[in-house]
């Protein structure tokens, strides 16, 4: 009886499919992602992803913190471009506490997050091309992200992880070679680019690899609320520094790196080499925009003088977002008054690009899969929080 | 047409991209040799550690006056502090480095780097600039115990000793308060 | 051609031939180790300066002594057999790649005094052997019992038993340019200046020069298949780590890792000395007569093959890996076709002449 079961059982396996588990150690998940992956000989037909290996409970930690104590906190969430989150989160407490900043400081915190997002674009070209088998670029990028990363370790004294905005200012002054470094970190970015695009970018088998592969349509990016990158690549005009200039962005003269129909260089709308290509576009215009802020950013100012030793908030609620590398970040906080928050909570843009994999992985090939997750720019501890 | 197109691009492409890397084959190269090379002088003036960075933190224990404001600032709650009060006629007189007097002795200043996440808060926090990052990077131990750093110069013997002083204090204020109370 | 046993000859007169016959043997072994090592610190180095590092510098002065602490490390690691493996063939598949590749060099001239057997279809003998290579990484990948494994022997499969055609067609037009299968008949008739070898065309006169880019298509399809069947970038997809882990070798450890590894580096050896012999021509020397002896032929045939290699390493630090559907279009829609074309002119050119 049982034995008679069992067959029944088996002969319903569709005996031609394989479920493989992919993560979450394995090279190319970009931390510990895992996908379930059914496939077809190499046909992806099936892909469930988990999530939460990373879960660090940031919300729950911010209930118990108090305005100041929260922000290296936030530098964990995405820790390749920290001062992208940090950026939002004091958004949000200034505008609820009402503080104003001084100019310095809203020019030193463009050019701190400018550089991260250069950081953290150089990062993901890298690795993206690490996934496609190409090793050489990404020394290459990652040597030049270590200038970067020296450059804000010179302001912040960290080198990964900032803690370097403040309520009210920064931590720290800038240092006085600050404007000569950021010229020479432009100048290497701008050659490096150039070889990287004529090792990598455009090379034919890479081209191949990328170009017309997880192509994720208009209408799909827009319903799952993709944003950044991931979201410009598929043609939506949507950048919060242009669309909802915050700081003193529309003081600066830059374009948003969108893809539009008919304007590609390779591949289509959505796909996977634009999307990479709108990073690689995004590098050269945050190169504009650091000549900018340097050429405008004064000397003369104390920037920590603004930090208050106890951030008075009154009650109330308040959502600030901004544009991470990785597409939108925004905090929601709301406050009861005291100095400790009564809830954080925290929209992540990797978290939310991450939910469209299932959907363009399906009957592309498994190598695909990989590139196509490379594509989408995931850090997990962006995704679990 | 295509097709040429493609191997010929193909060739093209992959023989660009040898090009650079034959370039770079021969390019002076950035590997610093860590151990070998100190990295605080024998270092180019790019990858040195800055004076900022924010690694292992120095305690001065004769400029702290135990406030507890670093331990309050921490998001980690790694500092412990224990204070003992000083007593009006102490045999001592200590006084800080600043010339003035000390109120609190520090029995234990205890920070664990194994927990401490260098954010710098701390030493934001610190009125008196006594608790200080330095860029020590290098200190890593095989038990993790041996990185609680205890800072307080105290001895048993002298906390003891300031405990009884105080608690001595304290009882002849009450007996001189009850005193005063039964005269009234 | 007695001179090519000149060294077998040399030993069987003094001893037996059974003697002779053993140290023949083992002189390949005793290239093919040294060579391994040389070829692992060479593409640590070189790899390392394409990507502006410095590459090993702890063992030894510049980090020399590194590939011999690689083979010290594997040596010592714990040698695991999967509990769902099958565990024979597990067993014996590492043994069975190395012994591919090995028996590969059993044809192989080093210089024309020396070569351990002067086979008369060398050439055919040297290309059978080498897919050896595909029954021990099918029976790696299936006897691993690991899904990743399991797929990198399938498109072990695929792959190298499809380029072998190309490689084939190439070697199929020296073979009726030279007139034979015999590898050192085919070295022989490249002798003399350089534009002799077969990638300029072979022996003849100034109206042999339609016939170059033919058969310059020819060397790079060749080269390019060798790759394919060497597992080497851009055609790694057997064991491309971001996809794959390791391919069929994902649960291999210590000496039957070491083993493949062994094996593919011994593997470049073949792909590039078949190239020299084919292309190249062999021992002989580029300048005719001038630096012609048995120790210079030998000179010649290592720094010939030593650039093929270095060629490969470049390749492989430089693109980026190829797709397993890309990968089949490469070789049938393109190298296949251009190499028939090819054949059919060096067919031609051998009829002209
Ligand atoms: S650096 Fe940060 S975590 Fe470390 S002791 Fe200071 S406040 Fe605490
Ligand atoms: S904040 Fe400064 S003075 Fe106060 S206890 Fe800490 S180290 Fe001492």
């Amino acid at each position: 009886m049982n034995e008679t079961k069992k067959i029944i059982e088996y002969s319903q396996i569709d005996s031609d499919r394989m479920r493989i588990n992919v993560g979450p150690q394995h090279p190319s998940t970009h931390g510990v992602f895992r996908a379930e992956v059914e496939i077809d000989g190499e046909i992806v037909t099936e892909l469930v992803p988990h999530i939460g290996y990373l879960h660090r409970c940031f919300e729950k930690h911010c209930e118990k913190r108090n305005f100041h104590q929260i922000v290296p906190y936030t530098d964990r969430l995405d820790y390749v471009s920290s001062m992208n989150n940090e950026w939002p989160y004091i958004m949000a407490v200034e505008k609820l506490a009402g503080i104003e900043v001084s100019e310095k400081v809203e020019i030193l915190r463009v050019i701190c997050a400018e550089l991260n997002r250069i950081a953290n674009h150089e990062l993901c070209v890298a690795t993206f091309g690490l996934d496609c088998g190409a090793f050489t670029p990404f020394l290459w990028l990652f040597r030049d992200r270590e200038f970067a990363l020296a450059i804000l370790e010179k302001l912040s004294g960290g080198r990964l992880l900032y803690n370097y905005f403040a309520v009210g200012g920064m931590q720290k002054d800038i240092y006085p070679e600050l404007k000569k470094d950021i010229k020479a970190f432009v100048k290497r970015v701008r050659e490096t680019v150039v070889e990287v695009n004529n090792v990598l970018t455009y090379n034919k088998i890479f081209v191949n690899r990328t170009a017309n592969v997880g192509i994720l349509p208009k209408d799909v990016a827009l319903s799952y609320a993709c944003s950044g990158p991931v979201a410009r690549a598929s043609g939506i005009d949507y950048d919060l520094r242009k669309n909802e200039p915050y700081s003193v962005y529309n003081r600066f003269d830059f374009k948003t790196s969108v893809i539009r129909e008919g304007e590609e260089r390779h591949g289509c709308v959505g796909d996977s080499w634009n999307r990479n290509w709108v990073r690689v576009l995004e590098m050269e215009e945050s190169c504009k925009i650091l000549e900018q802020a340097i050429e405008i950013l004064p000397e003369e100012g104390d920037v920590t003088a603004g930090i208050p030793k106890k951030v008075k908030v009154p009650k109330g609620e308040v959502y600030a977002h901004a544009e991470s590398p990785k597409g939108e970040m925004g905090y929601y906080v709301v406050s009861n008054g005291k100095d400790i928050p009564e809830r954080c909570r925290c929209r992540s843009a990797s978290f939310v690009n991450l939910a469209c994999l299932p959907d363009i992985v399906r009957g592309t090939m498994f190598a695909d899969m990989i590139v196509i997750l490379a594509s989408i720019d995931i850090v997990l501890g962006d995704v679990d929080r | 047409m295509s097709y040429i197109k493609n191997i010929t691009d193909g060739f093209g492409t992959a023989a660009t991209g040898m090009k650079f890397t034959l370039k770079h084959l021969f390019s002076p190269n950035v590997t610093v040799q860590y151990p070998n090379t100190n990295p605080y002088t024998e270092i180019s003036a790019v990858d040195k550690i800055p004076d900022r960075a924010r690694n292992r933190l120095l305690l001065d224990p004769d400029i702290c006056n135990g406030c507890t404001s670093c331990a309050r600032a921490c998001p980690v709650d790694c500092i412990e502090i224990d204070t003992v009060k000083v007593i009006a006629n102490d045999p001592d007189q200590p006084t800080l480095s600043d010339g003035t007097k000390r109120r609190l002795w520090l029995a234990k200043y205890d920070i664990n780097f194994a927990q401490c996440c260098f954010c710098g808060l701390c030493a934001a926090a610190c009125p008196t600039e006594a608790l200080k990052h330095t860029t020590v990077f290098d200190y890593c131990t095989y038990d993790v115990n041996d990185l609680l750093y205890h800072f307080s110069t105290m001895t048993p013997e002298q906390i003891a000793e300031k405990k009884k002083l105080l608690a001595d204090e304290v009882k002849a204020k009450a007996a001189a308060a009850a005193a005063a109370k039964s005269e009234n | 051609m007695e001179t090519t046993y000149y060294i077998y000859n040399l030993i069987a007169n003094s001893t037996t031939e059974l003697i002779a016959a053993v140290i023949v043997a083992i002189i390949p072994l005793l290239f093919i180790l040294p060579y391994a090592l040389v070829a692992i610190y060479g593409e640590l180095k070189i790899s390392a300066f394409m990507q502006d590092k410095l590459g090993p510098m702890r063992t030894g002065p510049y980090g020399l002594l590194q590939p011999i602490a690689e083979v010290f490390k594997l040596l010592q690691k714990e040698d695991i057999t999967p509990d769902a493996a099958d565990k024979p063939l597990f067993n014996i598949a590492p043994v069975l790649i190395f012994v591919g590749s090995y028996a590969a060099f059993a044809v192989i001239p080093f210089s024309s005094y020396f070569a351990p057997s002067g086979l008369n279809v060398g050439i055919f003998f040297a290309m059978a052997i080498s897919s050896l290579a595909v029954i021990a990484i099918m029976m790696g990948g299936w006897s691993s019992g690991n899904k990743f494994a399991l797929l990198g022997a399938f498109r072990s499969v695929a792959q190298i038993v499809s380029y072998e055609i190309p490689a084939a067609m190439a070697v199929l037009g020296i073979a009726a340019m030279a007139n034979t299968l015999n590898i050192n008949t085919i070295i022989e008739s490249q002798s003399g200046w350089f534009w002799n070898w077969f990638l300029f065309g072979g022996q003849g006169g100034i109206e042999k020069i339609w016939v170059i880019p033919f058969t310059v298509v020819m060397c790079v399809i060749y080269f390019i298949s060798s790759l394919a069947e060497c597992n080497r970038t851009p055609f790694d997809l057997v064991e491309g780590e971001s996809e794959l882990v390791a391919g069929y070798a994902t649960e291999y450890s210590g000496m039957k890792y070491a083993m493949f590894y062994l094996a593919e580096y011994a593997n470049m050896f073949v792909a590039a000395a078949l190239i020299t012999i084919l292309f190249l021509g062999g021992w002989s020397s580029p300048l005719g007569d001038i630096l012609n002896g048995p120790i210079w032929q030998l000179a010649w045939f290592v720094i010939k093959t030593m650039s093929i290699v270095f060629l490969q390493i470049w390749v492989r630090w430089t693109l980026p890996r190829i797709r397993v559907d890309q990968l089949m279009f490469v070789c049938w829609k393109v190298f296949l076709p251009i190499s028939f074309v090819c054949f059919l002119a060096m067919a031609l050119a051998r009829m002209v002449q």
